[in-house]
């Protein structure tokens, strides 16, 4: 299998090709940092993404800014975002980073606050 | 009248006021206020919730709120004073007065030692470009749909087609996906995307959504909701091929089409503005043409990253502060910069040749290219070059100049890498 990747690490946009199994990469070439080179061997095996979205807050008109801490499997986004459209906070106020949501959909991932509710 | 009395006073409390007045601050100036019309500081980022913010800048992956709640708390915590629900009217440049009207404070009148603009800018709307076809309910640019979604609960459409391959049109194309949207398409009128590539790859190919570049919109129908639109094909001249025409269903419109400095302020106290950003004219210390009045950020010209904004927005604070302690570097002669090959537009358009070692420039190109040098230029002798893989009319480029080699106006030229 062969896939061309476009690096989104930073702004450059490297175009990564990665050959391999579903298993291993056995070759890959084109990118243009080590950081790269991790993200090409990721996004071939396992892609991940940083998820962003908002929860409401109870007796408050605006919404609170959240993300995953860490970068979640592509497969779980849209069951994430069912849980966080559920989700109204009640324990104000909020600092950024306070958790939100832990271990969302059993991916061992916080969802953590960004702004902050006074 | 409300009376308030300052060294520096910045008129917007985005990412660019912010890091201008923690800049300020911290080179010395004592009273820095910050006057905002929103009823919090941190503009634009507060409701850009996604990630890409600070990868240059922090050298971490941080969301809009992230990144304008780290420079919000900096400069609270240094001192830095903020004038909220408070919009500038007016402002007369040499007296460095600044005429407000505030909810709280009624007519408010700031008098500073300098000023640093940094008001931002806005979105191109739909009159901006003129689509032909009916006025129903449903036409968003992208930005307003952003903070009706992100910030205000409220989702603007279920089918949504997206004029413009701007990064906030790529952006909310993922969010209204990720919402239970279904985006139809992203239609650009220029053979090349807009935006970012990694937003294409993270927003649109994530989401199987069709970008159609070399397209555009030629009606919107509808009568009281948008029913849909009609896209077609554009020819070498942009105008829409009549047999390539195909009718979208949608119920939502929203429309990426650029930004524009928003200078109402700086051309009613007749600052010279550049026609070209549509921004004031800056020297290296982000000075306008009107002696302590300096500007930074997407007022001046339009940035792709917010890092770039705090980079130069921290070079207006810093020498806001030194204008108003009268400590602003001896001045020998000014040269010009001039855009050669492939350069669009140069910030600074005038340099200050005194005491320092170097400045950067940084410029957007006109077209797309690979394999190029970035020339910098005094009559025939080369200054300063460095190669660059690709250049974009999307994303700016940087060369920076040693000051000691500028003899006349400085040449800034894209060549092709032999």
């Amino acid at each position: 299998m062969k896939k061309e990747i476009i690096c989104t690490v930073c702004p450059m946009g490297c175009e990564i090709e990665v050959e391999g199994s579903d298993k291993e990469v056995t070759s890959i070439k084109g990118f243009g940092c080590k950081r790269g080179e991790v993200y090409g061997n990721n996004e071939f095996l396992h892609p991940v993404r940083i998820l962003t979205s908002t929860v409401k807050v109870a007796g408050q008109n605006e919404l609170l800014a959240v993300r995953s801490e860490e970068p979640i499997p592509k497969e779980l986004i849209m069951d994430c975002m069912k849980v966080i459209a559920e989700k109204t906070v009640c324990d104000t106020p909020i600092q950024r980073y306070d958790v939100v949501i832990p271990n969302i959909c059993d991916s061992g991932i916080n969802i953590v606050a960004t702004s902050t509710v006074k | 009248m409300y009376e308030v009395k300052c060294d520096v006073a910045i008129i917007g409390g985005g990412p660019a006021g912010l890091s201008a007045a923690v800049a300020a601050k911290k080179e010395g100036a004592k009273d820095v206020l910050v006057i905002e019309r929103d009823n919090s500081i941190g503009g634009i980022l507060q409701q850009c919730i996604h990630p890409g913010f600070g990868l240059s800048y922090f050298k971490k992956e941080l969301t809009g709120p992230e990144y304008a709640g780290r420079f919000a708390e900096e400069a609270l915590n240094l001192g830095v004073d903020v004038l909220l629900n408070t919009m500038v009217l007016d402002f007369a440049p040499e007296r460095k007065e600044i005429i407000c009207a505030s909810s709280e404070n009624g007519m408010t009148k700031v008098t500073a030692k300098s000023i640093v603009l940094a008001m931002g800018c806005r979105e191109r709307t739909r009159p901006n470009i003129q689509i032909p076809g009916t006025r129903p309910a449903g036409v968003y640019t992208a930005g307003s749909a952003q903070r009706l979604v992100n910030r205000q609960n409220t989702m603007v459409g279920k089918n949504v087609v997206i004029l413009g391959s701007g990064d906030i049109g790529m952006i909310m194309a993922r969010r209204m996906s990720l919402e239970g949207a279904k985006v139809l398409a992203v239609v650009e009128i220029m053979d090349y995307l807009a935006g970012l590539t990694r937003n294409k790859v993270q927003c649109l190919d994530d989401f199987g959504i069709p970008l159609k570049l070399g397209h555009t919109i030629t009606r919107i129908v509808g009568n009281e909701r948008v029913e849909g639109v009609y896209v077609a094909q554009v020819d070498e001249n942009k105008k829409p091929i009549k047999e390539t025409e195909e009718f979208i269903e949608c119920d939502t419109l929203l429309l990426s089409v650029g930004l524009l400095p928003e200078n109402e302020l700086t051309r009613k106290a007749e600052i010279s503005i550049s026609r070209i950003t549509n921004g004031p004219e800056v020297d290296q210390y982000m000075q306008t043409s009107s002696p302590g009045v300096f500007a930074s950020g997407n007022v001046v010209h339009v940035n792709d990253l917010v890092d770039n904004v705090t980079v130069e927005s921290m070079q207006a604070g810093k020498y806001a502060a030194l204008y108003a302690m009268d400590k602003m570097p001896g001045e020998v002669r000014e040269v010009t910069s001039l855009t050669g090959n492939n350069v669009r537009y140069l910030c600074p358009q005038r340099l200050r040749i005194g005491n320092e070692e170097k400045a950067k420039l940084f410029f957007r190109v006109l077209q797309p290219d690979a394999n190029v040098r970035l020339v910098a230029k005094c009559g025939d002798e080369v200054i300063a070059s460095v190669k660059e893989k690709r250049v974009n009319p999307g994303e700016i480029c940087c060369i920076q100049i040693p000051m000691d080699k500028v003899g006349d106006d400085v040449l800034v030229e894209v060549v092709k890498e032999a």
